[in-house]
């Protein structure tokens, strides 16, 4: 160490107080230290602690009285996860921890680090009809562009936030607010995101988005022309004609497939979008967070005038958004203006139907990087063998204990829902990039034939009693990292 | 960009409330709906707490005096509850983590009707309980091996508003070698202040096993300076920790004798001392208890 690094002190900003930090030493909440010169966070290690079997919830939290308990360690009830861990980079010295225990009677290993991702980002699901920007419209945080609109998916507008470009890439403020952005998005915390010409919303995983200040509700039961073909039977008792209107395909009853099945006479209505195929129509209006995801507020203006020959006065028309959170009922007059009336119950009960089959919406975030070269020589002293006993399933990874999602093809690039990881998984170094758990586990022997790091294996025992532990409870949702299932040599591999 | 941590726990009686030094954990007892307003008024007067905190944070590192001005609510409620000790050198930072206790507890008591509530801020807890109810408080020898050593009951007739704790080597420097000081008070703040005031009197000023180093060596923003703290203390004889203790035990009973505080246990290597009978008696003859660091409720 030379006299310079002793000196060197860092600011950590993840709060507001602000601490300097000396070298060696931790900012005043204990979190935050100065490692080498480098700001880096220090929780310590988590254990998931495999859930009783009659369900206990996941118990995500950080609090002294929640360290170790002092229990007799069983080992397959235990899981180190790599949260807290520190890491290597960029050196290649083994992994801070690798953990052996005996599970069902086989010698396993699991190998703890918490990797460095520059080449991370994360992938966000919003559950809206609502026009959130154009694709490829640039996604802002604090004005820095931290990412993108993507292709949406069935009932969901999708963004694509961070990467290498926005991280390293662009300006030094555009890289630290990307960095605390994916950081504040990867440990639940809720971030206001402007979309370029197009709206403010709130995203925090597991939660409604918030879109220019109003919660979103539901997600659609499907589009315009779905809606008519599911609820048409109940519809043509009591109504004239109906209108569901929806950003993406509108559906008109008594023209669509669906009425015509079962007799629904013409209305004499006429639509201003474009027509595509018998009651279905596009672009009815501007995407807007308006009435189904248009720019509307007035449903009556999509209308033309009913066309004489057909309509006739006192005639009823329902009109509906595709998640039943708008509606109208109207009834032509002498003159076939149709004149806003009360809803009539029946009428009622199958808005209401609309609304129950819309399922609650909510924004997923799926933190996604890559295990680069060092990382995986922290493993093996082969990193690309790590790689192909992963592909192999002899080798089984974990992020916080998650399960996760590996992209087929070269590296080791996952995917994990952000919700199923303990509390606060996630850290940064003000490179910047992002820091995330990763856990290898495999059977010891597969280990050694990896070229593992053998002199580093700690016994789990070891671990819990050296290390400060903060204990949490299983996920429900995740499989138990170590069962059999996972891998070639199990049940069903 | 600053947002604070805020999660109910799954048992829905306790929330957990985090915003860097500030760790909270919050449990209510009454009906349903007012425990949920409770942790609403939390999450509401938490909100934005450390950043006023903040701005004032250079008079509340300068030695107390009569004319320090401080602006926020929780930073005048440190300033106030360091003022009785102001006889020797105290900044309103010892009473910082009690004092935001306070604040947390006294406003969900203000706007919500319920049996029971603890405010835990790192081991300093600010305590409620309505009339006839009661706490069971656990201790913790070492927070090693974090083993329920015995426990104190705390009914709502005594007054004890709050609990504190305070050693060397804990977060916070000291300039004594306890291993552990806990109070009790009336209120946290006032528990906090007194813990670090005899935790800090439980000292051997001349003893060469004692390591010390300027505060500011350690931490750039320490408000105690230049002043040496310690940070190592070898094994002492039976006597040096008798004198010690002495010591620290001194400046308590001078403080129960004021009212400032309630009740105190005082632990160094292995060798406990008591003031104040009220509550703590039974558990603290335990010759294992070597290490009593923080307070579990
Ligand atoms: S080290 Fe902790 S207390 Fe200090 S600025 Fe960082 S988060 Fe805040």
């Amino acid at each position: 160490m030379t006299e310079q690094e002793k000196n060197s002190v860092v600011q950590c900003d993840a709060c507001p107080v602000r601490c300097r930090i000396k070298f060696g030493r931790a900012g005043a909440c204990d979190r935050y230290a100065n490692l080498d010169g480098e700001l880096a966070r220090v929780d310590p290690l988590v254990i998931v602690e495999r859930a009783k079997k009659d369900g206990e919830k996941l118990i995500p939290f950080l609090s002294k009285e929640h360290e170790w308990s002092g229990d007799i360690v069983v080992a397959d009830q235990h899981f180190v996860t790599a949260v807290g861990a520190g890491t290597t980079y960029p050196d290649y010295k083994p992994a801070p921890f690798i953990v052996s225990s005996e599970v069902n009677g086989i010698d396993m290993v699991t190998v703890v680090t918490e990797g460095i991702f520059s080449y991370c980002g994360v992938k966000i699901k919003i559950d809206t009809d609502r026009h959130l920007g154009h694709e490829q419209a640039t996604v802002r945080c604090e004005g820095e562009a931290v990412g993108h609109v993507t292709t949406g998916e069935y009932g969901s507008q999708m963004l694509s936030l961070g990467g290498v470009e926005h991280l390293t890439g662009g300006s030094k403020k555009e890289g630290r607010v990307t960095c605390q952005c994916l950081l504040d998005l990867c440990n639940g915390q809720a971030v206001t995101l402007n979309v370029d010409d197009g709206v403010e919303i709130v995203v925090q995983a597991g939660q409604p988005p918030i879109i220019n200040g109003v919660k979103e509700e539901r997600m659609r039961v499907g589009c315009g022309s779905a809606t008519i073909g599911m609820f048409a039977k109940q519809w043509r008792d009591h109504v004239d004609d109906v209108v569901v209107v929806d950003d993406h395909i509108t559906g008109v009853m008594s023209e669509h497939q669906a009425g015509k099945l079962l007799d629904v006479e013409p209305s004499g209505i006429v639509i201003k979008g474009r027509r595509s195929t018998p009651g279905r129509y596009f672009q009815v209006a501007s995407p807007g967070t308006g009435w189904g995801g248009t720019d509307i507020d007035d449903p009556l203006s999509i209308l033309g005038d009913f066309k004489e020959k057909e309509a006739k006065p006192g005639q009823s028309l329902l009109m509906v958004s595709t998640t039943g959170e708008h509606f109208g009922y109207f009834e032509l007059d002498d003159t076939l203006k149709p004149v806003e009336k009360e809803l009539p119950d029946e009428l009622k009960a199958s808005v209401m139907r609309i609304q129950e089959n819309c399922e609650p919406a909510m924004c997923s975030v799926m933190f996604i990087g890559g295990a680069g070269g060092s990382l995986r020589a922290g493993v093996t002293e082969n990193p690309v063998k790590l790689t192909k006993s992963v592909k192999d399933t002899l080798t089984h990874v974990t992020s916080g204990g998650a399960d996760v999602f590996i992209w087929p093809g070269g590296g080791i690039t996952y995917m994990v829902d952000v919700t199923t990881m303990p509390e606060n998984s996630f850290g940064y170094v003000p490179t910047p990039a992002l820091v995330a758990p990763i856990e290898f586990s495999m059977r010891l022997d597969d280990y050694q034939a990896l070229g593992g790091h053998m002199d580093s294996v700690q016994k789990l025992e070891d671990v819990l009693a050296a290390t400060k532990i903060r204990q949490v409870g299983q996920n429900q949702e995740a499989s138990w990292p170590m069962a059999s299932k996972h891998y070639e040599w199990g049940p069903e591999g | 960009m600053y947002q604070h941590h805020s999660a109910q726990l799954p048992d829905g009686k306790r929330l957990h409330l985090q915003q860097g030094p500030i760790d909270l954990i919050i449990a209510a007892e009454g009906t349903e709906t007012e425990v949920q307003k409770a942790f609403e008024q939390a999450n509401l007067v938490f909100d934005g707490l450390l950043a006023r905190l903040v701005l004032d944070l250079g008079a509340l590192r300068s030695p107390y005096s009569a004319d320090l001005l401080v602006h926020g609510d929780v930073a005048q409620r440190m300033v106030r509850a360091v003022a009785p000790f102001a006889s020797q050198f105290v900044t309103p930072m010892a009473a910082v983590a009690g004092s935001v206790a306070d604040h947390v507890c006294q406003h969900i008591c203000k706007t919500c009707d319920l049996t029971k509530l603890y405010v835990n801020n790192g081991g300093d807890i600010a305590l409620f309980l309505a009339s006839g109810e009661s706490y069971r408080v656990g201790l913790v020898a070492d927070v090693e091996q974090p083993d329920l050593n015995g426990t104190i009951d705390i009914t709502a007739d005594q007054g004890i508003g709050g609990i504190a704790s305070s050693g060397w080597k804990g977060r916070s420097h000291s300039f004594g070698i306890a291993d552990t000081v806990t109070v009790l008070a009336d209120c946290a703040a006032e528990a906090d202040v007194a813990a670090t005031l005899i935790a800090n009197a439980v000292n051997l000023p001349a003893c060469d096993k004692i390591t010390r180093q300027p505060a500011h060596s350690l931490d750039l923003d320490s408000d105690l300076g230049e002043r040496l703290v310690t940070v190592d203390v070898k094994r002492l004889s039976a006597d040096e920790v008798e004198e010690a203790l002495s010591a620290g035990e001194a400046q308590a009973q001078e403080y129960l004798a004021q009212g400032l505080i309630k009740a105190c246990a005082l632990t160094l290597q292995g060798s406990t001392r008591v003031v104040g009978t009220m509550c703590l008696p039974t558990i603290l003859q335990s010759t294992q208890l070597n290490q009593l660091e923080g307070a579990q409720l």
